[in-house]
């Protein structure tokens, strides 16, 4: 795998995984000129688990997914499969998988990906230290004398 | 016997406006929002989730509201959703080593690598109603404290690493899919595993206890219970890399149960899985029990008196919209089977009547 490839598969999870209205708020911009590969298409992904989290895989259950692909006016293609069944995330996803590709690429990677990456470990961070608050300190009752 | 009848469209229609009415309820009450059952309603939206076997909480919130709050028939509404969905594939399996922890606790252990985090549990509260919360108030925020980096390894990694817990091999095999081949048994634990995670709360709770008053005998701990965000990932044929491309939570508990050995193989703890959407550790803790009673026979254990160990009683029992959709089929006309019913009982007593008659 490529340098370029782990860029790119890290800012489309990041892109799958946000929320329609923080990408908006972070590229207020007008999209760029596009055609369709395949507009945004909602489905469900199998989730699979593994018994005994090691083992066997299993079916868990399905989650909802939207996929969209988008060709640029320079001919650059972009791709997308989002969590969620909004059809205008799947489309911006696709939109910045494409300008993250082009010369555009530097000015998305700052206001887009780094924001999404840093909101994400943020919410991470304040999970873990919520869960860190709830951790049990054991101690041992000390026999009273007397 | 079913035969086509007309009529009653009136009345079916009316019955719909009128059910409508009766979701909206007061109309000097605000209407509820769905994002608001989502966020406050949570565990009630995970558990449509679970067993409508998808994961979209907005979804599941909608179903609820739909449904006037009734889960299952929130669960029929999503089953019946799922199926309008185009499958696009399927994801890796999920790693629960590397979750993002909101709850994880062991009753195996006191001191274990991680600790024991309580997270925002029911346990230790009173029971008591609250009454302060029917008034709106400020709520505080939950309490943060330094947090170590990084994930958190499971508990039973431990024992195994020891050897005194039975491996639990990733053999590749083709997956089956209860979705799109119909239920056989005997079934392959991936089966079972994937009807037990979607089955109806209430009956797995209920075998589960069974199997601890002592039918099919097999003392369970729960080694460990953990609840916190998973990454999903899948493979992009087109991009040629997987991305991960949804955060799901979910609900993990592994059971240690009594041991195994033999002559030629030294002894052992055995082990049951339960893996479920959301924050439902009720449905996972009993999942993973119903699980081990289910390897009873491939474990060698002495079977054939307790439910919990009957694989087609389990899993043909176990899905709540197949059993409510049987159920309640019953409430609907059977007009023709009954009269013949009738004609049945009504012609032996004429015949009895008219020997009576006779004899006198």
């Amino acid at each position: 795998m490529t340098a370029a490839s782990i860029d790119r598969k890290e800012c489309l999870g990041l892109l799958a995984r946000a929320s329609l209205a923080k990408l908006k708020a972070l590229w207020p911009n007008d999209p760029p000129q596009f055609e369709w590969l395949r507009r945004p298409e909602t489905g469900a992904m199998m989730v699979q688990g593994r018994a005994g989290a090691t083992g066997a895989a299993f079916n868990l259950g399905e989650v909802t997914v939207t996929r969209a692909s988008v060709r640029l006016g320079c001919g650059t293609l972009g791709h997308a499969l989002v969590q969620g069944r909004d059809p205008d995330k799947a489309a911006r996803a696709a939109l910045f998988d494409a300008l993250l590709q082009t010369a555009d690429a530097a000015r998305v990677q700052a206001q887009v990906i780094a924001p999404l990456r840093a909101a994400e470990e943020e919410a991470h961070a304040v999970q873990a230290r919520r869960a860190a608050a709830t951790k049990v300190d054991f101690f041992t009752m000390v026999r009273g004398e007397g | 016997m079913y035969v086509a009848v007309k009529g009653g469209a009136r009345a079916i229609e009316n019955a719909h406006r009128w059910l409508a009415d009766a979701r909206r309820g007061d109309r000097d009450l605000p209407d509820l929002d769905v994002a608001q059952i989502r966020e406050q309603l949570a565990l009630a939206v995970d558990r449509v989730m679970a067993e409508g076997s998808l994961y979209d909480p907005d979804l599941a919130a909608l179903a609820l509201k739909q449904a006037r709050g009734d889960a299952i028939e929130a669960v029929f509404l999503i089953r019946t959703f799922r199926t309008t969905l185009p499958r696009f594939g399927a994801s890796l399996p999920i790693r629960t080593d590397a979750m993002q922890i909101t709850r994880r606790i062991s009753a195996t252990y006191k001191d274990v690598p991680g600790g024991q985090v309580l997270g925002p549990t029911f346990d230790y509260t009173h029971r008591l109603l609250d009454f302060t919360l029917s008034d709106a108030k400020p709520v505080p925020a939950a309490a943060e404290a330094a947090a170590p980096a990084g994930p958190v390894p499971h508990i039973l990694s431990h024992l195994g690493a020891e050897g005194l817990i039975q491996p639990e091999p990733a053999e590749p095999a083709d997956v089956p899919d209860l979705t799109r081949a119909p239920l056989a048994v005997p079934a392959a634990r991936p089966l079972r595993l994937q009807a037990l995670t979607r089955g109806d709360e209430g009956f797995l709770l209920s075998l589960a206890y069974s199997t601890q008053r002592g039918y099919g005998r097999n003392h369970a701990f729960v080694g460990e219970l953990r609840i916190g965000y998973v990454r999903v990932a899948a493979y992009l044929p087109k991009l040629g890399f997987e991305i991960e491309f949804a955060d799901i939570l979910v609900t993990e508990c592994e059971s240690v149960n009594q041991f195994q050995g033999s002559r030629t193989q030294p002894a052992q703890f055995t082990r049951g899985y339960g893996l479920v959407f959301g924050q439902s550790e009720r449905q996972a803790i009993s999942m993973a029990l119903v699980d081990r009673a289910l390897r009873a026979r491939e474990l060698g254990e002495e079977t054939g008196t307790a439910s919990a160990q009957d694989e087609e009683f389990v899993l043909s029992h176990c899905d709540n919209i197949q059993s409510s959709g049987f159920l309640e089929h019953i409430k609907l006309p059977h007009y023709v089977d009954f009269q013949a019913e009738l004609e049945l009982i009504r012609k032996p007593r004429r015949d009895a009547y008219a020997g009576q008659e006779a004899a006198e």
